[in-house]
């Protein structure tokens, strides 16, 4: 046990309102994903808006009514990449541009937490910012290069 | 040695039909193999067995580990024994020089950029119907790579092995994935319509821990 959890934020536009049958298909999977998630193995906690069921009535951004936001915590990198992409999450995740744009920038960012921490999604969107403007670090960083936890407090 | 001579030198080690037939039964079981099975497998006598495995591992196309097959542990259990799996590690070399993995990657990450996701999964479901099976579709899988064997609980999914994507599927797994499981489908499709042996499959996302994400489902002829 490190004494540090990851964090992840990814943000995505969707091609129409949440409401939209366009998006119909995506809302309805979202109470299975969810629950896949929370069953994976280091699942810690995640965002949820004033419903308690998942985070799709939270904007990010005030200006963009369609950016929605994606925001957890979990035990290690190796467990978030397990449940993202060799569990049946994988369905949903092939089918992204469905229902989502493409974004020419940055959407997803990782970044250590202290274990127990919650993330807002202020504290979200600056790790993204982060990445966006300074590249890659230990600070926000991607799967393609994953930073190793901060050494624990003590050592 | 270069990563070319690396590549001759594992690869010349299947040269010999033995070897090649010991490595073809450890790669293609569902789980680490002991020196009897892989030579009962090929009609030798376990010390050439071994020998030939041992050159496999040096090779670096198989891995050891050590087991007590009895499946008895403690004390009194017995010695470990030796057990062989394919290796991890991928052994490619062309002649000549060929880079068509650099190619692929950023072909890959152009489309992934661009979000041509669906045009993509359309090409590969056109492709696949193109190479549709005349026969068994799992035969016909097979021949391509992906190594398909039963899944252990539901009898009526076969799962694949190999992923022949793998290096890609894991820097770009959203979009490989998702091109896969179309090429995948647009076999089985234009295999079904083709020949009635080929019908009755469904290709379905379900992902392990290893292996193809795709597996097939055998549909029940009262659901066809």
């Amino acid at each position: 046990m490190t004494g540090f959890h990851l964090a992840q934020v990814n943000v995505g536009r969707i091609v129409a309102p949440i409401d939209s049958p366009e998006l119909a298909s995506f809302v309805e999977q979202l109470p299975a994903v969810n629950e896949l998630a929370e069953q994976s193995p280091g699942f810690v906690w995640r965002l949820v808006d004033d419903s308690g069921a998942d985070a799709t009535m939270l904007r990010p951004e005030d200006t963009d009514d369609l950016l929605l936001i994606n925001c957890s915590v979990w035990e290690s990198v190796e467990a978030l990449r397990a449940y993202v992409y060799r569990s049946d999450h994988l369905r949903v995740l092939s089918r992204r541009r469905e229902w989502f744009t493409r974004m020419t920038e940055p959407h997803a960012v990782l970044w250590w937490v202290p274990a127990g921490h919650r993330p807002t999604v202020g504290e979200a969107m600056e790790r993204l910012a982060l990445l966006r403007e300074r590249g890659e670090g230990p600070e926000a960083f991607t799967f393609r290069d994953p930073h190793p936890a901060p050494a624990s407090a003590g050592r | 040695m270069t990563d070319e001579d690396d590549a001759l030198t594992a690869l010349g080690t299947l040269g010999d039909p033995v070897r090649r037939g010991l490595y073809r039964f450890v790669a293609a079981a569902p789980a680490e193999v002991g020196r009897d099975a892989a030579a009962e497998a090929v009609g030798i006598s376990r010390a050439l067995a071994a020998f030939h495995l041992d050159k496999l591992v040096e090779a670096g196309l198989l891995e050891v580990a050590f087991r007590r097959l009895s499946g008895r542990t403690g004390p009194g259990a017995g010695r470990p024994a030796k057990v062989y799996r394919r290796a991890g590690r991928e052994h490619a070399v062309s002649m000549p020089p060929r880079s068509y993995d650099t190619a692929a990657g950023l072909l890959a990450e152009t489309v992934e950029q661009a979000g041509l996701d669906h045009a993509l999964q359309s090409a590969a479901r056109a492709r696949g119907a193109a190479q549709a099976p005349q026969g068994d579709p799992v035969a016909a899988l097979r021949a391509r790579g992906y190594e398909p064997c039963p899944d252990g609980e539901d009898e009526t999914v076969t799962r694949l092995r190999n992923c022949p994507f793998h290096a890609l599927a894991q820097e770009f797994p959203a979009l490989v994935c998702g091109m896969n499981l179309a090429l995948i489908e647009g076999l089985l499709a234009a295999g079904a319509s083709a020949s009635p042996e080929s019908r009755g499959w469904s290709a379905e996302m379900s992902p392990g821990p290893d292996g193809c994400c795709v597996a097939l489902r055998r549909i029940a002829p009262g659901d066809l």
